[in-house]
């Protein structure tokens, strides 16, 4: 075998006189970094095979391991860097695109650590949530202009004539993103629905349709439909209490899907209605829809298929021009619109696809939101975003942005355990999430996935009420659009002009 | 949007404390403008030397057909625009600059001045008339640098400026005018910026709005006006709650109850308790008019031709007390300015956080009614 | 009683169950000295059986009707009259294996060194016995 250049991402450190050779290193390494010496009783590692998961790290009883990035040291060159070199490697040896997990990793401006937000003092009295109500509670849906009532003379009273449109009601402005059954365990998904039902928000199928398992949670499911139409008939449809057409993702706006055939499982085959190990390739762009009207037609035929009972939204990656697009989905009739940004996660997808395409969710969904009012259609749509949301205050400072609620992916994956290693398209998930193997996906037990879940949104929802209070603020959609509240640093101007916020130090 | 800049640089939104004031003559008898000077003079200690003002219903009878548009201009430049403007959309029936005397503290004013108007609305104009004077008002108050319409509705008018409303109230000589209802403002803004257009109470048509608070939903507010093709070009807080109440109970024809529960809707855990039908209409109302709900502290006063509407925060961040006497309801910051001119009251309540004081001319009760029982 | 009970699809077969039941017999109790230090070392109180990609840690289940309380020749095993965990007595016992043969689950072992059989004894009064506190994936539980 000729040479290979290609060097170890990570340096796999076992301190001997910890170790107790008790091999449950080797147990949990799905990529075989340890191996297990018997003649002479001892483990030891493979630096080449770790992805850096830290599953072995984090099982070890004696705290006998410690992974490292791996010191490579070349020249210093700012141009040439080892990553960069070792993809360089990588591909001369293999002639392939190189293929990665979750979402884009560079170094590209985070927006939300350049948002500053505002806080009551003296003139205005900020709120104790812990004393006072503080509601999240959030509609999704489109909304009509006013509110038609009727008075009865002879009574004296009011009745509401206007009905709405169907509305999804979530109890914080929080929800799980798309992520398929298939990219991610049984066990994943079920820990997503379970903690959506308990907390009151919803959870997302992805394309790969809907296990009969999980039909019990269809209250808080969102199901979707994308270009392969996995999984897709008319009681999946029903089976959710809203539509979302996938059209791009934010990983890889412009890409189908891709389900390597080792994950389609039996279990798969039949929930996403195709062959046991055959590839599952969705389609770049939906071949009915080549234009907004064939988009309308879609979106119309679903609101048929579900006799015009539940919101039917559109997703779409944040690109160039996606203020002008989603005004467009808004006019053919979406209910809401999700917009996923440059940092958006995926099970699979080339990497400088991944890194290079794209827009990010921050501009994207001020943008969007002051198109969406320029043209008199915001209450038409809801606007959700996607992509990189970290933390409470990124998804707080967002709806001051304008959106109406958030998803989260990567978030959540790392609240049931997932350690961002990016090798979700191996199908050997260390922590049990992203992979159809029994002896791996047994790792993630729901009950325990969906406690952290739960734990997370309650965590982070508490922390939005305690932001809102300080601003003197006790009702989200108080804060929503509300860019009065937020305050640029170290932002250029057009930054600024696009993100429609003041820098910091001005004020009213 | 330069107009907007400019005004933007000079003040506005502007945190203040206030005081305010409200009365009304529930049989429609008409009053002088003496006791509501004497009552805003109780609550001095709420004000701060740097704005004043009155709005007052029914001092114009014999033009009562007519839009009063009182104006404050910083030049003749100004004045001469605006009634090129003026006399091309209306008829002005008559002009003349409004009276006043100076006092101690009050020894400049910027020009003052009152025209009766009727429109001249082209037949094939769908607007109607009162869309067709608010764009009117929209256009000056944006278009021409140093004008500014301080009310425009019919038989009333309001009267604004820099100094203490005792002040401001001698200045305009409104112990001459008389009125059926009346509503007083004291300001004490946190600085010394003074301009007398940015006084309350705020007008639109018959509207009138007097506020004391800080409007943390200030944003999203203006920018829900702003799709509604109101250009909020004060940056007054005040100036969002007059607009919201046009468009809700003029445009939109909610009853004033439920215009009072769309800007302090009721807690979500509250409607989950009401009665199913009366549960559908606050949830409706409170999905549909999310970005009109007003939020942080603020207790306001809204006159108009037939009645006044006190309302407070959803948590009542400001004080708000209502009284009223055999014939009179009195809407205050505080009990002390309502008994100073009126000692023997036959009640006195403290609304409670959201729940709106509404009195009308020739109506009974001055209680909320509850529509659906 | 209190009883350990295995949640089988959750067990992920990492084996720190039995690690941690060395240990926790060992005379240290101290992971890394009962591995580096104590010899003979401790036997695991409990047995994970592995199929393919099913597994699960068997330990004894204190039957209400222990056929091994019967079989024994020396009244080394008893029933533990506050907890009704069936223990056994090391001093009693002398290694005749009748209650390995009878034990329906094999969850008695032989401990050649010491010629006594060793099993679960539920860690003699922790809280929770040290197989459950270390399992990660909460595939063992105790109520």
């Amino acid at each position: 075998m000729p040479l290979s250049t290609i060097f170890p991402e990570f340096k796999i450190i076992r301190d001997k006189e910890k170790c107790i050779a008790c091999q449950v290193c080797v147990r949990q390494c799905a990529f075989e970094a340890h191996i297990y010496d018997p003649e002479k009783d001892e483990v030891y590692s493979d630096d080449s095979k770790c992805v850096g998961c830290h599953r072995c790290e984090a099982l070890c009883p004696t705290d006998a391991l410690n992974i490292i990035k791996y010191p490579f040291d070349i020249k210093d060159n700012k141009n040439w860097t080892p990553g960069i070199l070792n993809d360089i490697y990588r591909q001369a040896e293999s002639g392939a695109i190189i293929l990665t997990g979750m979402g884009c990793d560079k170094d590209y401006p985070i927006y939300w650590d350049r948002i500053l937000l505002n806080a009551s003092q003296v003139t205005n009295p900020s709120i104790d949530p812990l004393r006072e109500p503080m509601e999240l509670r959030t509609f999704i849906g489109r909304k009509p202009r006013y509110v038609e009532v009727e008075r009865s003379q002879e009574r004296d009273t009011v009745k509401v004539k206007t009905q709405l449109p169907p509305q999804l009601r979530l109890e914080t402005p929080i929800m799980f993103s798309a992520m398929s059954y298939g990219s991610i365990s049984f066990n994943a998904c079920q820990a997503l629905a379970r903690a959506a039902e308990e907390i009151g928000t919803y959870y997302n199928t992805g394309e790969g349709g809907l296990h009969p398992d999980l039909y019990k949670f269809g209250a808080n499911t969102i199901v979707q439909v994308a270009s392969g139409r996995f999984g897709v008939h008319p009681d999946y449809l029903n089976a959710g209490a809203a539509i979302e057409i996938k059209i791009g993702q934010g990983a890889k706006p412009g890409i189908g899907g891709h389900l390597p055939g080792e994950k389609v499982t039996e279990e798969i085959s039949r929930t996403r209605m195709i062959p046991t190990g055959t590839d599952a390739l969705s389609p770049a762009p939906h071949h009915d829809i080549y234009s907004i009207e064939d988009l309308r037609q879609l979106i119309y035929a679903l609101k048929e298929a579900t006799e015009y009972k539940k919101p039917v939204g559109v997703k779409i990656a944040a690109v160039h021009n996606v203020a002008a697009i989603a005004t467009g989905i808004a006019r053919a009739g979406a209910d809401f619109i999700t917009i996923d940004g440059l940092r958006g996660g995926t099970g699979a997808a080339p990497q400088v696809i991944r890194d290079n395409v794209g827009i990010p969710i921050e501009l994207a969904i001020a943008v969007v939101d002051s198109r969406l009012r320029e043209e008199g259609i915001r209450e038409e749509v809801s606007l959700i975003a996607a992509g990189g949301f970290r933390k409470s205050s990124d998804v707080i400072k967002a709806i001051a942005l304008g959106a109406d609620a958030v998803y989260i992916g990567t978030a959540a994956l790392a609240a049931m355990g997932c350690h961002v290693c990016q090798k979700c398209y191996t199908g050997k998930c260390n922590w049990g999430i992203a992979t159809q193997d029994p002896y791996l996906s047994k790792r993630l037990n729901p009950n325990i996935a969906a406690r952290r879940l739960v734990n997370l949104i309650n965590a982070w929802s508490k922390e939005l009420k305690e932001m809102l209070g300080g601003m003197g603020i006790n009702a989200i959609e108080s804060l929503r659009g509300n860019r009065e509240h937020l305050r640029g640093v170290g932002l250029e101007e057009w930054e600024l002009r696009l993100l429609g916020i003041k820098p910091a130090g001005e004020g009213w | 949007m330069e107009r907007e800049k400019q005004v933007a640089d000079k003040d506005y939104r502007v945190p203040s404390a206030c005081g305010i004031f409200g009365m009304m003559s529930r049989s429609g008898r008409r009053f002088d403008g003496s006791l509501i000077i004497k009552a805003m003079a109780n609550m001095r200690e709420r004000s701060n030397g740097l704005g004043g003002g009155f709005a007052a219903y029914g001092i114009y009878p014999q033009y009562s057909s007519l839009y009063a548009f009182h104006l404050i201009y910083d030049n003749d430049v100004a004045k001469n625009e605006t009634e090129k403007i003026l006399s091309l959309y209306c008829q002005v029936e008559k002009s003349e600059p409004i009276p006043f005397r100076y006092t101690k503290r009050i020894t400049s004013a910027p020009l003052l001045w009152r025209y009766f108007l009727s429109p001249k609305k082209n037949a094939d104009d769908d607007r109607t008339e009162e869309d067709f004077i608010v764009d009117l008002v929209m256009l000056i108050n944006r278009k021409i640098p140093g004008a500014f319409v301080a009310s425009s509705g019919k038989n009333m008018g309001i009267f604004k400026g820099v100094g203490y409303p005792e002040e401001i109230g001698e200045f305009f000589r409104l112990d001459e005018y008389e009125g059926y209802i009346w509503i007083g403002h004291g300001r004490f803004p946190t600085n010394s910026v003074a301009w007398w257009g940015g006084a309350h109470p705020f007008g639109l048509l018959d509207w009138s709005v007097v506020h004391n608070g800080e409007i943390s939903s200030y944003g999203i507010n203006r920018r829900y006006l702003s799709a509604n093709g109101y250009e909020c070009t004060l940056f007054t807080d005040t100036e969002v709650i007059a607009y919201l109440v046009d468009l809700l109970v003029r445009r939109h024809q909610l009853p004033f109850e439920l215009m009072a529960k769309v800007l302090c809707p009721p807690l979500w855990e509250e409607i989950e308790r009401m009665p199913q039908e009366e549960a559908e209409l606050h949830q409706n109302l409170r999905i549909v008019y999310s970005e009109a709900l007003v939020n942080g502290p603020f207790a306001i006063i809204v006159g108009f031709k037939d009645g006044m509407l006190g309302l407070t925060d959803r948590i009542k961040l400001r004080p708000l007390v209502a009284a009223e006497d055999e014939d009179m309801l009195y809407i205050s910051s505080e009990e002390g300015a309502i008994r100073e001119i009126q000692p023997s009251l036959k009640r006195v309540w403290m609304p409670t956080a959201g729940e709106p004081v509404i009195g009308k001319i020739g109506a009974t009760s001055y209680a909320t009614e509850h529509y659906i029982s | 009683m209190k009883r350990i009970y295995i949640h089988e699809e959750y067990c992920i077969g990492c084996r720190l169950c039995e690690i941690h039941c060395i240990a926790q017999h060992s005379r240290s109790k101290k992971l890394i000295k009962a591995f580096k230090e104590e010899f003979p070392r401790p036997l695991p109180r409990l047995v994970v059986e592995e199929s393919g990609y099913i597994s699960f840690a068997l330990q004894c289940r204190h039957c209400e009707d222990a056929p091994c309380l019967s079989a024994c020749l020396t009244g080394a095993m008893y029933r533990d009259e506050k907890t009704k965990a069936v223990l056994h007595d090391k001093d009693k016992c002398v290694g005749c294996w009748m209650c390995i043969m009878v034990c329906p689950f094999g969850v008695i072992k032989r401990d050649e060194n010491n010629k006594i059989v060793s099993k679960c004894d539920l860690c003699n009064g922790e809280e929770v016995p040290a197989c459950v506190a270390n399992c990660p994936n909460e595939a063992l539980e105790y109520r």
